[in-house]
């Protein structure tokens, strides 16, 4: 079992990126959520969610997603998304958030306002 | 060999704190099946994780504390999961569909994705709701071999 932690979190450019591990499910997605929140309204509302350590999201958990999202753009910020894997890419590609979101292969690119 | 027709059970308290051995038990029961490639192993554990969510949740709101059972049964060319709970059950058909991305309310959906979700994922789903409680009925086929 690989537990939700959140292993750092990196300020570049202006943007706080935000490196997750681990599991988000029902359990865990309030966490995450509180978390965005909290980084969103500290501001500047820009935050880059590094998903290439999660193994597993579920609704919750992109809930949580979405949440930030929502809160981060009422502030003419922005969520953005990188690294998911094959299977989150999925998730989100079947939920149609891969459209709502900018979703990057790297921080770097997501940075830029380049997806993919 | 496919260990076709084996079946593992589980039963887990009906709290969150246990999705994650849910979880764990029916990945590692699935990826026994050598046809059940691990993409869908992973399809099949995002599923089940809902799905449990959801049971647990339902018998939370009647304050029943009778265990989830989970059976997962390997066949020839399908993995089967049978979720029982004692919750109130629901009418999965009453779902409103989710709005497309490009519609302003689709941001507004932070809950509800989970049924989709399921059904998207899954190969057939069915619902047997009775007063007692809900059975739902996951099928995942194995790929067709290219």
């Amino acid at each position: 079992m690989s537990r939700y932690e959140e292993v750092a979190v990196e300020v570049r450019d202006g943007w706080r990126v935000l490196r997750l591990a681990g599991e988000v499910d029902v359990a865990t997605a309030p966490r995450l959520r509180d978390r965005l929140v909290q980084l969103i309204n500290e501001g500047p509302p820009q935050v880059v969610v590094d998903l290439s350590g999660i193994t597993f999201i579920d609704s919750m958990g992109l809930g949580a997603l979405i949440s930030g999202l929502k809160r981060a753009r009422a502030l003419d910020g922005d969520l953005r998304l990188v690294g998911a894997t094959d299977h989150v890419a999925k998730v989100l590609a079947i939920t149609r958030l891969d459209q709502a979101f900018m979703v990057s292969d790297t921080v770097e690119a997501a940075l830029a306002g380049s997806p993919g | 060999m496919t260990a076709v027709g084996e079946i593992v059970e589980l039963e887990i308290p009906p709290t969150l704190e246990y999705l994650d051995l849910a979880r764990v038990v029916v990945s590692a029961a699935a990826s026994v099946d050598p046809g059940f490639p691990p993409s869908r192993v992973s399809d099949l554990r995002l599923a089940v994780s809902e799905l449990c969510a959801n049971a647990i949740e339902s018998q939370q709101r009647r304050e029943r504390v009778e265990p989830l059972v989970i059976r997962c049964v390997l066949s020839d060319d399908r993995v089967t999961i049978e979720i029982e709970d004692h919750g109130g059950g629901f009418d999965p058909e009453a779902l409103a569909p989710l709005p497309p991305a490009t519609d302003p309310t689709r941001l507004e959906r932070e809950r509800g994705l989970g049924i989709p979700l399921v059904r998207a994922l899954a190969d057939d789903v069915e619902f047997l709701v009775k007063d007692e409680g809900t059975t739902v009925r996951v099928v995942l086929f194995h790929p067709h071999p290219d």
